[in-house]
C-alpha cells in the first residue's frame, strides 16, 4: 500500500503493536483449546493451560497414620511412611501441622511439634514422625503440604476421545456425510450455470433473479416440510426416513443456489471469442462445456468445493434434522454438542474432541486458502 | 463402518455417473429426436432451432428440480403450515400469529435478535476494516491476516467450545482455569459465570460470532482497499491530510459499496445464528435467538409445527428487504449480458 501514513516511528510500532494484539485475540483460543488437550487430565483442572509449562503447585491437607502403625526404635516410637501412599507422587516444597500456617517448614527440615514429638517431611513425600511417648488414638497427625507437579503431556486424551467417547466413528460419519455431499452438487450446478450464462432461451432473466433470492432464503424456511416430507416418504416406502441419502440431497439442494450463483458469474465472464470460434467450427452446445469451460472453470469449482465441503463438515442443524443420533449417524458436530451436554466440565474429553472436530477444516482450509479466498470475494452474498 | 464408507463411494460413484450418464444421454438423445446432420439444408436448421429451445432445459432441469423440492416448495409449505396446528392437519386461521404476537420467549427472542443485529455486523465491518488497513501496511501482514482469518474454517460447536473454556468459572479463590475469570481474578477482580450473567451474556455470546466472521469482512474489505486508486491517496498526502481524515474520508467512502455487501452477508448470518446459542446455553439465561426458538418448537413435545412454521416465516419476513436488494443489485450488473 502507497499510504504514507505511520512513517515516524512511534507510528509504525504501534501498528505492529495493534497487528500484534488482535493476532494474539485471534489466536489464543484456538491454542488454550490444543495446548490443553494434550495436558495430562489431573493438570488440566488443577492450573490454567497457559501454565502448562510450568510446574503446577497446589496446597493440600492428608493425615498421618494412625498410632496402629508406629514402631519403636532407639527408645523412641516412630510412624514412618509416605505421604502419598501408593498414589502418584508429588514434590513437596514445604509442609505445616496448622492450617493457619500450611506452609511453615521447609521439605527435608525437622518439625518441633511440642513435647518432643518432631515430624520430618521430605520432597518426595517420605515422613518421619517419632516422639517420646506412645502414640494415642487412631486419628493421625493432621500435615498441610504444598506440592508441585512437572509440566506433563500426553496424547491419552486422544485415544479416549476416538476410541472410548465414539469421536473416531463420528469423524467417519462426518466424512461419509460430506465427501458425497461436496462431489454431487457440482456437476448439477455447472451444467445449470452454463446455460443461464451461454444460452438464450426465454424466463433465463427470471431463473437467475429466484436463484440470487434463494440465496438468502433462511435454511429454517426448508426444515419442516422436508421433515414432514421425509417422514411421509419414509413412511410409504416403509424406509427409515434418517438416511445418509436424505442429507446428501438436502445439502445439494440447500448448496446448489450458491453454486449456480458462484458459477454463473464466473462462467458468464469467460471470453466469448472462444465460445463463438467452437461454435463455427461446430462444436454443440455439449461440446463446448465439457471441452472448453469446465476445464476453465477448474479454480472456481475447486472455490466451491472447498466452501461445500466447509459448510457441511462444520453444519450441525441440517444433520440435528435429517440424521439420527445413533452412534451410526452422528456426526462430529452433533457428538461435540451431546459431549457438551453429558461431559460437561470435563475439558480433558470437551477440548480433545473439538480440536478433533476443527482439524479436518484447518487442513483445507490452510492447503487450498488461494481458492477459498477467490470464492469468497466472488459470492459474498450467501453468508455462510 | 466398512459398509458404510463403501456405501459412499458407491453413491459417489452412482451420483457423478448418473450426472454424467444423465447430461451425455440427454444431449445425444436430442440429436437423434432432431437430428441436425445428414438431413436436408432446410429440416437441418428446423431440427437445430428445436435443439435450441430444448436444450437449456436439459442443462438446467436437474438444478430446477433439486431446488424446486429442497427449497421453493418447502418455503411455500412452511408460509401454508403456519396457518395449521402442531400436527399440521387442522386450520387455524392466524392463531400462530396471535400466540406469536402474545409469547414470552418470542418476544425476547426478537429483541435478542435485534440485539445481535446491532451489535455483530457492525463490530465484524468495523473491525475487519481496522485490520485490513493495518495488516496492509507490515511485511508480515499476509501472515497475521491468515490467523486471523483462521475461525473462519471453524465449525460454531467447535467455536462455542474453545469459548466455553475461555468463561469456563470457579469459585472466588480457586484456581481459574478459564482465561478470562483468571484474568480478572489476576487483577483483583471477582470471578464471574459470564454465561448466565443477565443481559451482557448474550454480548459473551456475541463475541464467538465476531471472532468467527471478522476475518471474512477482513479479507473482502482488504480486497476493496487494494482497489482504491493510488492517486487520490496520493493526493490527500500532498493536500497534507492526516491518516485519520485519508482513512474516513478517502479510503472509507470509495468502499461504501463493499462494506454493504459485508455488512448484509453478517447480517443474513446472524438471523439464522443457531449453533451458538444451542451449544453455549440453549437459550437459558434469556439468551435465546429465533432460530433457537424454531428447532426448539420443532423438536417439543414432538414437534409443534405450526409453531415452528411461524417462527421461520419471522426469520424470513426479515431477510426478505435484503434479498430485493440483491436481486435489483444483480439484475443492474447483468442488465447488459
Amino acid at each position: 500500500m502507497a499510504t504514507k501514513t505511520g512513517k515516524s516511528f512511534i507510528g509504525r510500532f504501534g501498528v505492529h503493536i495493534a497487528v500484534l494484539v488482535f493476532v494474539a485475540i485471534w489466536t489464543i483460543p484456538t491454542l488454550g483449546i490444543l495446548v490443553s488437550s494434550l495436558r495430562d487430565k489431573d493438570q488440566i483442572v488443577a492450573s490454567g493451560w497457559w501454565n502448562s509449562f510450568a510446574s503446577s503447585s497446589q496446597s493440600e491437607a492428608g493425615r498421618l497414620p494412625g498410632a496402629s502403625a508406629k514402631t519403636q526404635k532407639d527408645g523412641k516410637y516412630v510412624i514412618e511412611g509416605n505421604i502419598f501412599g501408593d498414589g502418584p507422587k508429588r514434590e513437596i516444597s514445604a509442609f505445616g501441622v496448622k492450617s493457619s500456617a500450611p506452609t511453615q517448614y521447609k521439605a527435608g527440615s525437622v518439625a518441633d511439634l511440642n513435647d518432643g514429638v518432631t515430624l520430618q517431611m521430605n520432597a518426595d513425600g517420605s515422613f518421619v514422625l517419632s516422639s517420646p511417648k506412645p502414640f494415642e488414638g487412631d486419628r493421625g497427625q493432621r500435615v498441610y503440604y504444598a506440592s508441585s507437579a512437572p509440566p506433563k503431556f500426553t496424547t491419552e486424551n486422544y485415544q479416549t476421545v476416538l476410541f472410548s467417547e465414539g469421536i473416531g466413528r463420528s469423524f467417519m460419519n462426518s466424512l461419509t456425510v460430506t465427501i458425497p455431499a461436496t462431489v454431487i452438487p457440482i456437476l448439477i450446478a455447472a451444467f445449470a450455470a452454463y446455460a443461464l450464462a451461454w444460452m438464450r432461451f426465454p424466463g433465463r432473466a427470471l431463473l437467475i433473479a429466484v436463484i440470487i433470492g434463494l440465496l438468502v432464503v433462511p435454511l429454517q424456511m426448508s426444515l419442516i416440510p422436508l421433515l414432514r416430507l421425509y417422514n411421509g416418504v419414509g413412511a410409504f416406502f416403509g424406509v427409515p426416513s434418517k438416511t445418509y441419502l436424505g442429507i446428501w440431497l438436502a445439502h445439494t439442494g440447500f448448496g446448489l443456489p450458491f453454486a449456480i450463483y458462484l458459477l454463473r458469474s464466473y462462467i458468464a465472464g469467460l471470453p466469448r471469442e472462444i465460445m463463438e470460434s467452437a461454435r463455427i467450427d461446430g462444436a454443440s452446445d455439449f461440446e463446448i462445456f465439457v471441452k472448453i469451460v469446465l476445464p476453465l472453470s477448474f479454480p472456481v469449482l475447486a472455490s466451491f468445493a472447498i466452501f461445500q465441503f466447509l459448510w457441511v463438515w462444520n453444519d450441525l442443524l441440517v444433520a440435528m434434522v435429517f440424521l439420527g443420533t445413533g452412534p451410526d449417524q452422528i456426526v462430529l458436530t452433533a457428538k461435540l454438542n451431546a459431549l457438551l451436554g453429558s461431559r460437561g466440565g470435563k475439558w480433558e474429553i470437551l477440548t480433545t474432541s473439538a480440536f478433533i472436530t476443527i482439524i479436518v477444516p484447518l487442513f483445507v482450509f490452510f492447503s487450498l486458502q488461494r481458492y477459498f479466498v477467490r470464492g469468497l470475494l466472488a459470492g459474498s452474498v450467501k453468508g455462510g | 463402518m466398512a459398509a458404510q464408507i463403501f456405501s459412499a463411494i458407491f453413491v459417489i460413484i452412482i451420483g457423478v455417473g448418473g450426472c454424467v450418464a444423465y447430461f451425455w444421454g440427454a444431449n445425444r438423445l436430442l440429436d437423434l429426436i432432431f437430428p441436425s446432420r445428414g438431413v436436408s439444408g432446410a429440416a437441418a436448421i428446423n431440427n437445430l432451432r428445436r435443439q435450441g429451445y430444448v436444450r437449456p432445459w436439459l442443462f438446467v432441469g436437474p438444478a430446477l428440480i433439486i431446488l424446486a423440492i429442497y427449497l421453493i416448495y418447502p418455503v411455500v409449505a412452511t408460509l401454508w403450515l403456519s396457518f395449521f396446528d402442531r400436527g399440521g392437519t387442522s386450520f387455524v386461521g392466524l392463531a400462530n400469529y396471535e400466540w406469536a404476537v402474545g409469547d414470552h420467549d418470542l418476544r425476547n427472542s426478537i429483541f435478542n435478535n435485534l440485539l445481535w443485529l446491532a451489535v455483530v455486523p457492525a463490530a465484524c465491518t468495523f473491525l475487519g476494516l481496522i485490520i485490513a488497513v493495518l495488516t496492509d501496511k507490515i511485511w508480515w501482514g499476509t501472515i497475521a491476516k491468515s490467523l486471523i482469518f483462521l475461525p473462519l474454517a471453524i465449525s460454531f460447536v467447535g467455536a462455542s467450545v474453545i469459548w466455553k473454556f475461555i468463561y469456563e468459572y470457579r469459585g472466588e479463590g480457586q484456581v481459574q482455569i478459564g482465561l478470562l475469570n483468571a484474568i480478572i481474578q489476576y487483577f483483583g477482580g471477582q470471578p464471574q459465570v459470564w454465561i448466565s450473567l443477565p443481559f451482557w451474556n448474550n454480548f459473551f455470546l456475541m463475541v464467538i460470532l465476531i471472532w468467527i466472521q471478522t476475518g471474512f469482512a477482513m479479507v473482502i474489505l482488504s480486497s476493496a482497499l487494494r482497489g482504491i486508486p493510488e492517486e487520490t491517496l496520493e493526493a490527500a498526502v500532498i493536500d497534507g491530510a492526516n491518516p485519520f481524515q485519508i482513512f474516513w474520508k478517502i479510503m472509507v467512502p470509495q468502499i461504501w459499496g463493499t462494506i454493504a455487501v459485508v455488512w448484509t452477508t453478517i447480517t443474513i448470518l446472524v438471523l439464522k445464528v443457531f449453533d451458538i446459542v444451542l451449544t453455549m446455553t440453549n437459550g437459558q439465561w434469556n439468551t435465546q435467538v429465533l432460530a433457537n426458538l424454531m428447532f426448539d418448537w420443532m423438536f417439543r413435545g414432538g414437534g409443534d409445527f405450526g409453531r415452528g412454521a411461524t417462527i421461520a416465516i419471522i426469520i424470513m419476513i426479515a431477510v426478505i428487504p435484503i434479498m430485493v436488494w440483491n436481486i435489483r443489485q444483480a439484475n443492474k450488473e447483468t442488465g447488459g449480458h
